[in-house]
């Protein structure tokens, strides 16, 4: 069995991927909303840099990102600690997605609510910001709720540039004490217990919106 | 007094589709103008040209001293839609908001009003509808009448100087229907100007001042009431024959 201070290390490890997970959802979605906006924007150039920006993401392993992110930046002169390389890394993997679902949200509210905007003389900003966004978000909100639970188990990718989350540590522990099974299974087991309040609330959401469209 | 509307020698074309082709006529401050016709006559799209939601290709529309052609630019637009309000088939309203929140934007963001000034404006516009007590439900919450009077009330807190009105019954059932024509009636007796398209043709001759036909994206026959009692053309006489 393991010891006292191993579970403790791997408890301490959980902290870290949930800590990940948590820059993901708040700096990724904001960056994604900007991503998201800039997509649906009348301005060609944002268009297509936020297009490019999705493809190239979108089109890369997140793996090969936090090695880019890590040896990447070091190799340029950058001195750069694990937690932050892969921070930015989750940032920009998430990003891209959280622009490429709002963006489907944004566009799937009806013209009809921008024409009703429109007549009430309200300006296009406020038009997009107070009437168009926020029904665009909650549309999507079934898959963003399943995306983040997508980015909780990425975090284990961080284990490849050192950071200490709770794959790398469980790894660590592995090779101490020879004892794959438990060990893994703790870990499966503490990766559910993050994971599957997300699920549920995102089932939960669905339910809502399914019954407020009927 | 001269005309707080006036169409002259519309014309609006989807593609190679001509939908309105000529259309001139006038409406009276304080009157109540119906426009009737067959679906595809180009009656709501006339409506809709009258306030911008689709630009017209030839003629020119004044509007509230507001000047409506090809080259209409945002802001005259903008301008426009502070002096009249429309009301649509579908309600529209923002289901993300509440009834009170629906009404109180508008004058909150483009009136600049503080929160109390908006929100006695929204509970006054919601008594004159009727639905003083919905000021905290959703639209969901509401019958389809319901919604449709909630969507004239946000109108009518913009305090316009013309209503347009798009099929605004065409979704509801004889009941609702009734209840959202009686606010429409009472809107019309308190001075109010409203251009109205409709299928409702017992409304268009009680209520309304004039009756515009239209018939293949023309104005077909014109005048009060009565000519839905007595059309001089043929087409006409079909129309209100299917609907009378």
């Amino acid at each position: 069995m393991l010891t006292s201070f191993q579970i403790q290390a791997l408890l301490v490890a959980a902290l870290w991927t949930a800590g990940l997970s948590l820059i993901a959802f708040s700096l990724g979605g904001a960056v994604g909303l900007l991503i998201a906006v800039m997509r649906v924007s009348a301005n060609r150039v944002l268009r297509a840099i936020s297009f490019t920006y999705i493809q190239i993401v979108q089109g890369t392993p997140l793996l090969v990102q936090m090695m880019l992110a890590f040896f990447g930046l070091s190799i340029l002169g950058f001195s750069i600690e694990p937690f932050t390389a892969a921070s930015a890394a989750m940032v920009i993997y998430s990003s891209a997605y959280f622009g490429e679902i709002w963006r489907g949200g944004i566009l799937a509210v009806p013209k009809t609510q921008w024409e009703a905007a429109e007549c009430l003389a309200l300006h296009p900003f406020q038009r997009f910001w107070l009437i168009i966004v926020p029904q665009g978000l909650r549309i999507s909100t079934p898959p963003t709720v399943g995306f983040m639970v997508q980015i909780v188990k990425n975090t284990s990718l961080a284990s490849v540039i050192g950071v200490a989350e709770l794959t790398y540590t469980s790894k660590l522990i592995n090779n101490s004490t020879f004892q794959p099974f438990t060990v893994f299974s703790l870990v499966a087991v503490l990766y559910f217990c993050m994971c599957y309040p997300l699920a549920w609330w995102s089932r939960k959401l669905e339910d809502k919106l399914n019954v407020a469209h009927r | 007094m001269s005309p707080i509307v006036k169409l002259n020698k519309v014309s609006k074309s989807f593609g190679s589709l001509n939908v309105l082709q000529g259309v001139s006529f006038d409406v009276a401050q304080g009157s109540v103008v119906a426009i009737i016709g067959r679906s595809g006559s180009g009656k709501s799209t006339a409506l809709r040209c009258m306030n911008g939601l689709e630009k017209i290709n030839g003629g020119e529309i004044t509007v509230c001293n507001h000047h409506l052609h090809q080259n209409v630019t945002k802001a005259q637009l903008r301008a426009l839609h502070l002096d009249v309000g429309i009301v649509f088939q579908s309600y529209n309203l923002f289901p993300h908001l509440t009834v009170g929140q629906n009404i109180m934007l508008a004058p909150k963001w483009v009136r600049k009003q503080s929160k109390a000034e908006a929100k006695d404006l929204a509970a006054e516009v919601l008594g004159k509808v009727g639905l003083a007590e919905k000021f905290d439900a959703y639209p969901e919450q509401l019958s389809g009448g319901q919604q449709q009077r909630v969507a004239i009330a946000r109108s009518l807190a913009m305090q316009p100087k013309l209503m347009l009105f798009d099929e605004v019954t065409s979704a509801l059932d004889p009941e609702l229907t009734g209840e959202v024509l009686k606010v429409m009636e009472n809107l019309a007796k308190d001075g109010m100007t409203m251009v109205l398209v409709t299928h409702e043709m017992a409304f268009a001759k009680g209520v309304g001042d004039k009756v515009i036909f239209m018939h293949q994206g023309k104005v077909w026959e014109e005048g009060d009431g009565e000519i839905l009692s007595a059309p001089q053309t043929p087409e006409l006489r079909q129309f209100v024959g299917n609907g009378l």
